[in-house]
């Protein structure tokens, strides 16, 4: 009981973060309504988009589709991930009693992060695949090596957003709520066709959606035309990451 | 002086917390100390959730201060040396218990052997189910397992056996007991009188974010002079009533219940006038009466 004299024995944080890590992972794989949407939705469209429905000629849409649904798809885990658990966690009392329990700071936001960027990569390589095969894309090694990093560094802004979210409302509102982002918000950043296509107010205020922004991230990566420079694009996800975070900050420090 | 030569695990010194207009909790000073279980009572709204809140490091005092092993609750290494139980912890549904277990284990530097601790627990059986197919008591076994893991100094017990059968509860109980014994502090806040009644070493009673009573189980129950008088008598119940000692009585066919702040002159009466009289007991009034007293008067 008493460890004052004795040389204690110490806590191994890299062992908590990849055990919350990985009960994280666990958590929402064996949540079928998460994973599975998750996982098939961006690959579903790919083949339906890119493979099956596609007109070929005036645009690629194989190429552009690869690098539009990998978007759409690393947004689904942060948006989710973070915020139909986060407003569970918090409404069940769990994050509660984490707080309470002697959780390394940190853990449990990264945690979700970890987890978030794996189920992004598993996006890529399920598209990779899809787009090589079915899709008949052929690109050089880096451009896939640019997408990856587009995809992960995409996670960011999306986890910051499903936070806030997670703070906001209760678990049972909150898949709602994401969808009511997640949807339009994609269809109005041309994920689902070029935005050049879509109507001039739409490209107008699309610069206000973080998945615009990482949209032409994506499409410059794949070697396709797109709208402004890549530091610009970068900035802003990186100031909606950081607005959402100190938002979603707010509400807790208030209300746990 | 130092912690381990007064014991001294939590503590509130002028603690106050107010929730706009409410007052949750009115400056009040508390000290757990090891081997000793406190049990704080008070009815729903009296502070019992917000004085825990502090300690832990959940809601910050608005007055006073609130020490965990004399440092600040939001000090990591002074809650590697607490366990926790709170009233409601919904734990992730898909996990299994092995993987619970695992993970707040992880978080202590010296932790309990997980079988050991699943044996203390009474969970051995229940590691690889996941906690969403757990009934309420066999989750809130669960729970105190994860609060018991670290090894813990102190342990926070936050109505640990709502939803526990008898069994459940003696074995969770005896757990208790143990910890205890081993030098453990506990702080215990429970709707059930006759758990504090059996555990406790110190009582508090909270009312309207005040203390309005501390002291032994003991002695809070001496704090209300009652005692209650059983006996069967051919008495009529309005003679009984109408003597002034007598505080209330009721009577169950020819069974009678006295309350009464002087039992010895109201037992010399009953003796005096029926001679038949059988059955004879006198009890104190239980913390439960204590209770019920205590948070009248301060209302």
């Amino acid at each position: 009981m008493n460890a004052i004299a004795l040389p204690a024995p110490r806590v191994s944080l890299l062992r908590c973060y990849a055990l919350e890590s990985k009960h994280e992972f666990l958590r929402l794989l064996r949540a079928p309504a998460f994973s599975v949407p998750t996982l098939m939705f961006p690959a579903m469209f790919y083949l339906l988009f890119a493979v099956l429905f596609t007109r070929s000629g005036d645009w690629q849409a194989n190429v552009y589709l690869l690098a539009t649904y990998n978007v759409f798809g690393v947004m689904a885990p942060g948006l989710f991930g973070f915020g139909v658990s986060v407003a569970l966690d918090r409404e069940r009392g769990w994050l509660t009693l984490k707080r309470a329990q002697p959780m390394p700071p940190g853990a449990y936001l990264a945690s979700k992060l970890a987890m978030a960027m794996l189920f992004a990569a598993i996006i890529f390589v399920i598209l990779a695949i899809l787009a090589t095969t079915l899709g008949g894309v052929r690109l050089p090694v880096s451009s896939w090596l640019s997408l990856f990093a587009v995809d992960l560094f995409g996670v960011l802004p999306f986890c910051a957003i499903g936070l806030f979210v997670g703070t906001l409302v209760n678990g049972s509102a909150a898949p709602a709520v994401v969808n009511l982002i997640y949807l339009p918000m994609s269809f109005l950043s041309g994920l689902w066709m070029p935005i050049s296509v879509l109507p001039g107010v739409v490209r107008e205020i699309a610069p206000l959606w973080p998945a615009y922004h990482l949209g032409q991230l994506g499409l410059s990566a794949v070697g396709q035309t797109v709208v402004g420079s890549a530091i610009t694009h970068i900035a802003a996800l990186a100031g909606f990451t950081l607005v959402f975070l100190a938002l979603a900050r707010r509400r807790l420090m208030r209300n746990g | 002086m130092p912690e381990h030569e007064t014991g001294l695990c939590a503590r509130l010194l002028g603690a106050g917390k107010r929730y706009g207009p409410v007052t949750a909790l009115d400056g009040i000073d508390l000290d757990v100390r090891r081997g000793q279980l406190l049990a704080l009572l008070g009815p729903n709204g009296a502070g019992k959730s917000t004085a825990i809140g502090l300690l832990l490091g959940l809601i910050a005092p608005g007055t006073g201060e609130a020490q965990l092993f004399g440092r600040s609750p939001h000090d990591l290494a002074a809650r590697r040396r607490i366990g926790v139980m709170l009233q409601s912890a919904g734990m992730p549904e898909t996990l299994k218990v092995r993987e619970l277990l695992a993970q707040t284990r992880s978080y202590y530097p010296d932790p309990l052997d997980a079988a050991e601790c699943a044996a203390t627990a009474g969970i051995g059986d229940l590691m690889d189910r996941r906690y969403g197919k757990l009934s309420g008591g066999q989750q809130r076994r669960v729970q105190f397992a994860l609060a018991i893991c670290g090894r813990p100094e102190l342990l926070f017990l936050d109505e640990p056996t709502t939803g526990l059968d008898v069994e459940a509860r003696q074995s969770l109980w005896n757990a208790i007991r143990t910890l205890v014994a081993a030098g453990c502090a506990v702080m215990l806040t429970t709707h059930y009188l006759e758990e504090a009644e059996s555990l406790a070493d110190r009582v508090a009673v909270l009312a309207r974010g005040r203390i309005v009573a501390e002291g032994s189980v003991q002695q809070i129950r001496a704090r209300v002079a009652q005692r209650r008088i059983r006996c069967v008598s051919a008495l009529r119940l309005e003679a009984i009533g109408a003597w002034p000692e007598v505080r209330s009585v009721c009577r169950d066919g020819d069974r009678f219940e006295i309350v009464t702040d002087e039992a010895e002159v109201v037992v010399r009466q009953l003796l005096f006038e029926d001679t038949q009289l059988s059955e004879l007991e006198v009890q104190r009034a239980g913390l439960a009466e204590a209770f019920v007293e205590i948070t009248r008067e301060a209302a």
